[in-house]
């Protein structure tokens, strides 16, 4: 392992940058901004699945002189919001493709009025039939986007996979279901927007990507790149839920706020965000696999099927990343990968922490159980007979060109979770008890930062510069919405600079300020965006050091006083850097083949279960993580992904369900869609083993969703465990475990008569 | 309209304060909107998240679930009112020294929980931990740091020091 080289501030647990603020509960989130003679915008949303508008009647109760309407006839502009595809309108003409589909926009000057108006206002519809599953979709019996209902496929051919099946010594298949989750962040989405002829529109938001929210209002609104300008306020979570549906948000209140003449605040209430914004798609895995007799997987194939919802959105690359990690961490010669995205008539599904990889993940990590089964191995063992290792390929030909450590992962976890101990134990326990114990094991992969070209074509752009009062700015589009992009980009550039953390300080995340560094997704900010902010200070100090009389060692006031020295000289103290592809990463877009990623995190988890067999709920005892995230920027922040991450996972594994009726997510309060609580979270072990990663920050590979990844196939592969019962679907609910208990027992002890 | 408005006094950290509202107007909404206090955040408005959560005479309540006219007369305190002058309170110290705090919506919410349980037990145990956090929701930090925050805090000379 390659020692970390010395540093002064990364590696540290330095403060949270903006951490005062919200302890003092001074932090200033969207809702909690006004402007001059604010109103506030409410939305009347579809009420069924799909089909055509054919009157609207306003409640004749209601002074409508005090509002202000508006409908798709009032966009100057684009009547889309585009993410890939030109599909989505962002508000609808005629045709309704899902429920809470936004159809008019009202305001009023007092926000209390509001919810009496919108439900005052009743629309006639011409039904259409509606597709709600996959299954519906796949039948083509009615087409409801494109010409197939598929957003996007891929096919992926390594070897050959046909005349693998032959020489097989066992052949296991098996089917896995993951279900829609939401991002469930505490604070729901919200804009405010301004507009006026001259200066254009104003957004301040609830957002994790400014310069997606920017091209969305620009092609609204048909404005120039100057007469829009985007603010991110204070963002309380994300998760990726905030990645594309600000852009529809704000451009909603912009148009609110160019009819009325004054700023409009949107802020959704629990209700509304729950119902008609993004979640995480739910899929469908199918696994054929071929092994011999010792267990080494001789073929592999795979068939993905994700539910995209209504319109295309992100459907594409969220299905590129459920592919390229839906063969697990794991060497196969012979690979086969079909998979598709399904369009129904459901709310869009969208970017959630993993973005894809959870899903094919738990698909991979709950078969290759079975194939352990199948074969006589244990969990351990089945796993590192198939581990990549240096020097492997994976499903699309890229080499593993840097060390994966799987084996020192699992060992350590098996070492710090007490697997086989444990195991024996409760073998022993369970048949005299009604409390049944287990383990159960993930290991996976998170491929780090844009996939394929994603980055070369993101081409982004980052940097500090120094402002009058000697601070340092870091200048940059990231984000700041809890998972510590302010402290880790203020570390770097301070560590680069060879100054204090506490002198570098963030820019206002501002397009009109901070050029566009790509969005905040992807787990790519510290890696990608960290190296932008650690060459930009390396080349200040250059910049520095050749006009600006700075000596190889320096004082902070030094560098201050060098810094007003170059302004003189120049005008401005400025350092910016453009993305550079690492050397030897070359993806094929056309082939689907190459370098999907730079680099990879790696993980090994281990989940402890008891399962109550009078309850049925099964609950996490303990959860041990062991990964190796390339260097490790601040270990406070990091250890804190890692349990966040898990947390999620649990809930994704056990708890959150999200139930449709129609088409429109029934269970749309906190009261019934049920996340983890402090109660409900076990202790988390988090281990870090750290290999530096030469391209990013510093070391750093990203971290932020590798965590979401394991925890639901390792708990339902403890459940295994511990009841003997494989279960393919989550979430996984007590009523679930009950009926295939009850139907067990049925079998075993017919009632007799 | 004001006629059917009432008259509220309360005591906000610490501090006599008299307003006029209607006497089912929320709690939450009179010291967001009226008296400016934005501290207190709206998760669900329905008691299940405790991002607004505020101690009245001394109980942890829902702010969004308490109607101003049952407030009145009523001691009120916010996370506006842990800190004195510039010094954290143990408990905010804790929160910003272990993690406690990320995109940092629940923790003004978290914070009046935790103070409440401390002012109460003083020296609690992670299970009482648990229990007494169990109705503030958290979505980035699994709760791990928040614990280890309030034990910190626990340790902490003037922890017991109750919000004024």
């Amino acid at each position: 392992m390659s020692p970390n080289p010395p540093t002064r501030i990364v590696g540290t647990p330095q403060l949270r940058k903006e951490g005062v603020d919200k302890v003092l509960g001074r932090a200033k989130y969207v809702d909690d901004l006004e402007r001059e003679g604010m109103w506030h915008g409410a939305t009347v949303r579809s009420s069924i699945p799909r089909g055509r508008i054919t009157a609207i009647h306003y409640g004749e109760q209601i002074d409508w002189g005090e509002f202000v309407i508006v409908s798709a006839a009032d966009i100057p502009g684009k009547n889309h919001i585009q993410m890939i595809s030109a599909d989505q309108p962002c508000l609808v003409e005629t045709q309704v493709n899902h429920c809470d589909e936004a159809i008019l926009l009202i305001a009023h000057p007092d926000k209390r009025r509001l919810p009496g108006a919108v439900a005052s206002i009743r629309i006639d519809y011409e039904p259409m039939t509606p597709v709600l599953s996959i299954e519906e979709s796949e039948t083509r019996q009615h087409i409801v986007w494109g010409e197939d209902n598929i957003f996007k496929q891929f096919h992926l051919e390594k070897g050959n996979v046909d005349a693998a099946w032959a020489s097989a010594a066992h052949i296991v298949e098996g089917e896995y279901r993951t279900g829609a989750q939401e991002h469930l962040y505490i604070e729901n989405n919200g804009v405010i927007a301004e507009y006026n002829d001259v200066s254009g529109i104003t957004v301040w938001g609830s957002l994790q990507c400014p310069f997606y929210v920017h091209k969305s209002l620009m092609a609204v609104f048909d404005l120039p790149t100057e007469k829009v300008r985007v603010i991110q306020a204070e963002t309380g979570g994300a998760f990726g839920g905030k990645e594309d549906y600000p852009s529809i948000l704000a451009s909603h209140a912009g148009l609110l706020a160019k009819k009325a003449g004054r700023p409009i605040k949107m802020v959704y209430d629990r209700m509304e965000d729950l119902a008609a914004t993004t979640k995480r798609h739910p899929s469908r895995t199918r696994h054929r696999t071929a092994v011999d007799k010792d267990g080494k997987l001789l073929a592999m194939e795979i068939e993905i099927a994700t539910d995209g919802g209504a319109y295309a959105t992100l459907s594409s690359t969220v299905l590129s990343r459920a592919t390229l990690h839906s063969t697990g961490p794991y060497v196969c010669p012979n690979i086969r990968i079909t998979s598709r995205s399904w369009a129904t008539n459901t709310v869009p599904s969208g970017a959630f922490r993993g973005f894809g990889a959870p899903q094919s993940i738990f698909a991979i990590e709950r078969h290759m159980e079975q194939v352990a089964r199948a074969v006589g191995l244990d969990s351990a063992e089945i796993r590192r007979r198939n581990f990549l290792h240096d020097g492997d390929t994976t499903a699309t030909e890229q080499v593993m060109t840097e060390p994966v450590i799987l084996d020192t992962l699992l060992g350590r976890a098996l070492e710090i979770s007490g697997y086989e101990a444990k195991r024996q134990r409760f073998a022993h326990d369970n048949p005299h008890s009604t409390i049944k114990r287990g383990m159960g094991i993930a290991a996976f992969f998170h491929g780090a930062g844009f996939t394929g070209s994603g980055e070369r074509y993101l081409n982004s752009l980052a940097g500090i510069d120094v402002t009058c009062d000697d601070r340092v700015r870091v200048l940059v589009s990231s984000t700041e919405f809890g998972q510590g992009t302010n402290t880790i980009l203020t570390q770097i550039a301070a560590e680069a600079l060879r100054i204090a953390y506490d002198d570098v300080i963030m820019a206002p995340s501002d397009t009109s300020i901070v050029p566009n560094s790509g969005p905040t997704v992807a787990s790519r900010t510290s890696m990608v965006v960290g190296r932008l902010i650690e060459r930009s200070g390396h080349q200040l100090i250059a910049m520095l050091q050749e006009s600006a009389g700075l000596a190889e060692t320096y004082t902070t006031a030094d560098f201050f006083a060098s810094c007003e020295r170059y302004r003189e000289l120049q005008g401005k103290v400025e350092s910016l850097c453009r993305y550079e592809a690492p050397p030897n990463i070359f993806w094929d877009d056309q082939k689907y083949r190459g370098e999907a990623y730079p680099t990879f995190a790696w993980a090994v988890y281990v989940a402890e279960v008891a399962v109550d067999m009078t309850t049925y709920s099964a609950e996490v005892t303990n959860f041990y993580t062991v990964q190796e995230v390339g260097r490790v920027l601040n270990p406070t922040l990091a250890a804190g992904q890692i349990e966040g991450g898990v947390a999620q996972g649990i809930g994704y594994a056990l708890y959150e369900k999200v139930l449709l009726k129609n088409g429109h997510m029934f269970n749309n309060q906190m009261t019934n869609y049920i996340m983890p609580t402090a109660q409900d979270v076990p202790p988390i072990a988090v281990h870090f083993e750290e290999i530096p990663f030469q391209y990013g920050a510093y070391g750093a590979k990203g971290i932020g969703e590798l965590p979401h990844d394991g925890p639901a196939p390792a708990i339902l592969n403890a459940i295994q465990d511990a009841t003997g019962e494989s279960f393919a679907a989550i979430p996984l609910l007590p009523e679930d475990i009950f009926t295939r208990m009850a139907a067990i027992a049925f079998d075993e002890e017919p009632l007799t008569v | 309209m004001s006629a059917t408005w009432s008259q509220i006094q309360l005591v906000i950290n610490g501090h006599a304060t008299n307003v006029e509202a209607p006497p089912m107007k929320r709690l939450l909404d009179v010291l967001r909107e009226d008296l400016g206090l934005t501290g207190t955040k709206e998760g669900c408005g329905e008691g299940e998240c405790g991002s607004c959560s505020v101690r009245m005479n001394g109980e942890l309540v829902n702010s969004c679930l308490v109607p101003i006219l049952q407030a009145n007369g009523a001691r009120i305190d916010t996370v506006e009112g842990l800190a004195i002058d510039a010094e954290l309170h143990p408990l905010q110290k804790a929160f910003l020294e272990c993690g406690g705090a990320q995109c940092g919506i629940c923790t003004p919410g978290m914070l009046m929980a935790a103070t409440h349980l401390l002012a109460r037990n003083p020296h609690p145990s992670l299970d009482e931990i648990r229990e007494g956090l169990a109705g503030n929701l958290c979505r980035c930090t699994g709760f791990v740091k928040i614990f280890d925050s309030v034990i910190a805090a626990a340790a902490m000379k003037g922890v017991a020091r109750d919000a004024r």
